[in-house]
């Protein structure tokens, strides 16, 4: 309906496109676009990450009854960049009695997991690298590898509060999978597809968790519980439970390979955010109600990458709240918490949301 | 005393009776009777010594060492001195490490500092200094020569069985090989999987070393290890006047800098049968109740942080500060003060004491609110805390435990109360009990605590008389030859101070007791069988301060 108006990406990657396709054989251009587009998403990741550890800290320091950062650049703007130059520079130190090969793979899997992740997701209208027809099956896949890197890392240290902050992560992880899985099947019912474009689309007349009402609700709780968990943040941060393992998994790592582990559980919360708003809130889709024609209408002024990035950014700040606020759970209470009562919700939530499709008592 | 002397006539155990110390009944024993002695006045009702409260080692010169245990009953609320004597070349006296638990970890630093072999004490090793460590270092005849024990620069051998000490000197040592020990002094088994928890460690609030052997995420066994920031303070005040250890207690546990010094300066005033200015006394008391207000604040943060919760932590230091800062006007230190001396404090309050002091404790009710809306009432805090660590009224008593922490076990055992000092019988509060004893009630007797403490502080307030803040001893402070014991109520406990007195400058012999070292005996009791998690939440409950237990 009122999309059309809306400005779509495509038509400039189209226009590049048509330059390169002018200039040089097909091969040629597809591998520039390929280089082209990997070293945007390189770049935007880096940005979200230096724009998300600044968040954080100026987020937490509200919480704390303090400042933040505020000395480099205006408000502080520049403090994750002097401090990524710094981490840059680091001495990664060589440790004694380490699986080297594994030790030194260890943060590239959970980077690589993560950088992947991140390429999946729809900005803006037309502004996705690939549009598969699985996405969100995808998505999830890509984005479980990364508990090998840390299991990894955690085995391959020779550091006896590594190997319990791996175990307690693969542990962790491998149970709140299942409720992501449930949370996203919920919402895969409501649109009849896996395909993140077409994700987004259907939620033009109105997004899932106002069409889906009371299990869109529950499973949206869900994801960002369990989405909370993936990601190690607190209150779910026992595999780096400072105040326990020092700081897990990652105890001996040094330099840009502590560092990798540092920006991809940023950029994963960021993922996690994400998801959320692309499965719940309509992704880059403007807050559209249905007979409100010309209040649709201005929605669409504002451009789709404003409306994703807000929604994550509101779904951010809600992910860093849970963190600053609540204390850390015990390891049995974590996994009670997800098999006792947030896998059998899911279950009966996956439930409703097929009946409510099968009967359409969707709005 | 004479119903106390009927009674332990019934013993049957062989006893002479020693001149009263301030009035306290004191009885020699001989080593091969206290354990029968022993166990008669623990067990017998009408004596029912239950609290093991001092145990002082003392050389007497002469070939000869003492050990001087002080008992109290909660029961009876009567005290009771037991001297027993050994010799210096066969120094044996039999544990009684079964009875009372607190002597578990005294008789090893009494075995530590004076080389007294406790014989049958499971776990004979040094307390404090290093395993390979030469001589005794409180003994009178120690010579602290650099080549008998030289810098080490080489880790401390560990082992993982200990030595046992049987009659005659016949000795467990640790064997070199472990396959060799019996099972009897064996620490950890090599199948254990032992995490070594500190001396470096976020959570052990400075150098504190838990070897732990862990079944999974389950704590099987906690093994303490203290004495890393040892720095022989007991030894070092043998060599220095008694103005000059003044310095020395602010550094013990530095968040009860105030009541520290107090103990010291109350047990010379006591020897000197020096009067203390009123208004000195109130100017006391005042700074006492903000500092286990500080105290407890600074729990509350770590508290939170060791669970993970990180914003709680900084409400907590953010009034602490305005603490520290009414400190600073008066006495010039933040968190050591030196403020307290013989015969009264060091200077008169600052001029705005009163007057800032009074609007903080209106300030203060008004954020403890938000502490309990961020913390207290949170859903997984609860889950945390409620039923973890379970001590005993019991068994508080037995392991020595005091303060807060034993009064979340509903023992009542306020000094304040008990035996008031100072102005504390001039002022009005309640002592705050719990009976759940777990990690919930430890922090909420704490909690309370804060609003007792502002109570009493705003009593102080209308009642401060004006006068002198100090009357001056002698230049030259010289104690009447004896033996002197005084305690306070500190932040987490009963905080003590035993001098024995040859009437020199110097104290001859001078022992603190230590709040926090009963604490972490009970660690290994409270968090066997818990999580990991637990543990740390267990040893944040606690709330010890190592310079506190090392000295």
């Amino acid at each position: 309906m009122t999309n059309s108006k809306m400005f779509d990406f495509a038509s400039i990657t189209g226009a590049i496109d048509n330059f390169l396709r002018s200039y040089c054989s097909d091969e040629l251009s597809f591998f520039i676009e390929c280089v082209l587009v990997g070293l945007a998403v390189l770049v935007a990741y880096a940005v979200v990450a230096l724009c998300m550890i600044l968040a954080e800290r100026k987020v937490c320091a509200a919480f704390q009854c303090r400042l933040g950062p505020n000395r480099v650049g205006p408000w502080g703007l520049f403090q994750t960049v002097a401090d990524m130059v710094k981490i840059l520079t680091k001495e990664i130190m060589e440790i004694n009695h380490v699986d080297r090969f594994l030790y030194n793979l260890a943060p590239f899997i959970v980077i690589i997991a993560s950088v992947v992740a991140f390429g999946c997701l729809p900005f803006a209208k037309g502004m996705q690298v690939i549009d598969f027809n699985v996405g969100v099956f995808f998505l999830m896949a890509v984005s479980s590898i990364g508990i090998v890197g840390i299991l990894l890392a955690g085995w391959s240290s020779n550091n006896k509060f590594s190997v319990i902050g791996a175990m307690r992560s693969g542990a962790q992880i491998i149970s709140y999978e299942l409720s992501i899985g449930l949370s996203l099947l919920t919402v895969v019912l409501l649109s009849g597809t896996m395909q993140l474009s077409e994700i987004v689309e259907a939620q033009s007349e109105l997004w899932f968790i106002f069409k889906g009402h009371i299990p869109a609700l529950i499973a949206f709780v869900i994801y960002l519980i369990a989405g909370t968990a993936e990601t190690n943040r607190g209150p779910f941060d026992l595999p780096e439970a400072e105040s326990e393992l020092t700081a897990g998994f990652h105890t001996e790592y040094s330099g840009m390979h502590f560092g990798f582990y540092y920006v991809a559980e940023f950029v994963n919360a960021f993922i996690v955010a994400a998801m959320a708003a692309t499965l719940f809130l309509g992704g880059w889709m403007p807050l559209h109600i249905p007979g409100w024609e010309s209040f649709n209408a201005v929605m669409d002024y504002i451009p789709s990458l404003f409306w994703f990035l807000g929604k994550t950014a509101v779904l951010v700040f809600v992910l860093m709240w849970f963190k600053w606020t609540f204390p850390r759970l015990r390891i049995d209470q974590l996994l009670t918490l997800e098999w006792r009562y947030l896998m059998p919700l899911g279950l009966l939530n996956l439930l409703m949301m097929t009946l409510l499709v099968a009967y359409g008592w969707t709005f | 005393m004479n119903k106390l002397a009927t009674c332990l006539s019934k013993g049957g155990f062989e006893f002479e009776t020693l001149e009263p110390i301030q009035g306290v009944e004191t009885l020699g024993i001989k080593p091969d009777v206290w354990p029968l002695a022993a166990k008669f006045l623990k067990e017998n009702p009408e004596t029912d010594f239950d609290f093991l409260c001092f145990v002082v080692g003392v050389d007497e010169g002469e070939a000869r060492l003492s050990v001087l245990y002080r008992l109290y009953s909660y029961r009876h609320r009567h005290t009771l001195l037991v001297r027993v004597n050994t010799s210096r070349e066969v120094p044996e006296i039999p544990t009684v490490s079964r009875l009372w638990k607190a002597a578990f970890w005294e008789e090893r630093e009494i075995f530590d500092f004076f080389g007294i072999h406790f014989l049958e004490h499971p776990d004979m090793r040094r307390l404090y200094l290093r395993s390979d460590w030469n001589g005794h270092p409180l003994r009178k005849d120690y010579a602290p020569d650099e080549s008998l024990n030289p810098v080490a620069d080489t880790a401390e051998p560990t082992s993982d069985t200990v030595p046992v000490f049987h009659e005659h000197g016949a000795t467990n040592s640790p064997h070199a090989n472990i396959d060799e020990a019996d099972d009897y002094n064996r620490l950890f088994g090599k199948e254990d999987y032992v995490v070594n928890i500190g001396p470096q460690h976020p959570a052990t609030h400075g150098v504190m070393h838990f070897k732990v052997s862990l079944d999974g995420e389950t704590v099987r066994k906690v093994d303490v290890h203290c004495g890393y920031i040892h720095r022989g303070i007991e030894k070092l005040c043998e060599g220095l006047t008694y103005p000059q250890t003044l310095a020395m207690t602010d550094r013990l546990d530095y968040l009860s800098a105030h009541q520290n010094r107090h103990a010291l300066c109350a047990c010379i005033e006591d020897a000197l049968g020096l009067e203390v200015p009123l208004r000195a006394q109130y100017i006391r008391a005042m700074m006492d109740e903000l500092c286990r207000i500080q105290s407890h604040l600074l729990f509350y943060a770590t508290f939170c942080m060791d669970m993970g919760g990180l914003t709680p932590f900084f409400y907590g230091f953010r009034d602490r500060e305005k603490i520290l800062d009414l400190f600073e006007y008066t006495t010039g230190g933040r968190l050591i003060q030196n403020y307290n001396m013989i015969g009264g404090v060091q200077a008169d309050l600052h001029p705005d004491f009163l007057k800032k002091t009074a609007e903080f404790i209106r300030y203060l009710p008004t954020v403890l609110p938000e502490y309990h809306k961020v913390f207290t009432g949170n859903v997984i805090a609860q889950q945390r805390t409620k039923g973890v660590g379970l001590l005993t009224k019991e068994e508080a008593v037995s392991f020595g435990i005091t303060g807060p922490s034993a009064r979340a076990s509903g023992l009542s055992c306020d000094l304040r109360k008990l035996q008031p000092y100072g102005v504390y019988d001039r002022v009005q509060f309640n002592e705050v009990l719990y009976q759940g004893g777990d990690c919930f009630d430890r922090y909420m007797v704490r909690m309370d605590e804060i609003g007792e403490s502002l109570a009493i502080i705003d009593q102080l307030l209308t009642q401060i008389p004006q006068g002198e803040y100090r009357v001056k001893p002698k230049p030259v402070v010289k104690l009447p030859e004896g033996r002197y014991f005084k305690m306070v109520e500190a932040a987490r406990g009963w905080f003590g101070v035993f001098i024995e007195s040859r009437g020199d400058k110097y104290p001859y012999r001078l022992k603190f007791r230590s709040t926090g070292l009963p604490l972490v005996g009970a660690v290994d009791h409270l968090a066997s069988g818990l999580k990991i998690g637990d543990l740390i939440v267990v040893g944040a409950s606690l709330d010890y301060v190592v310079p506190d237990i090392d000295r």
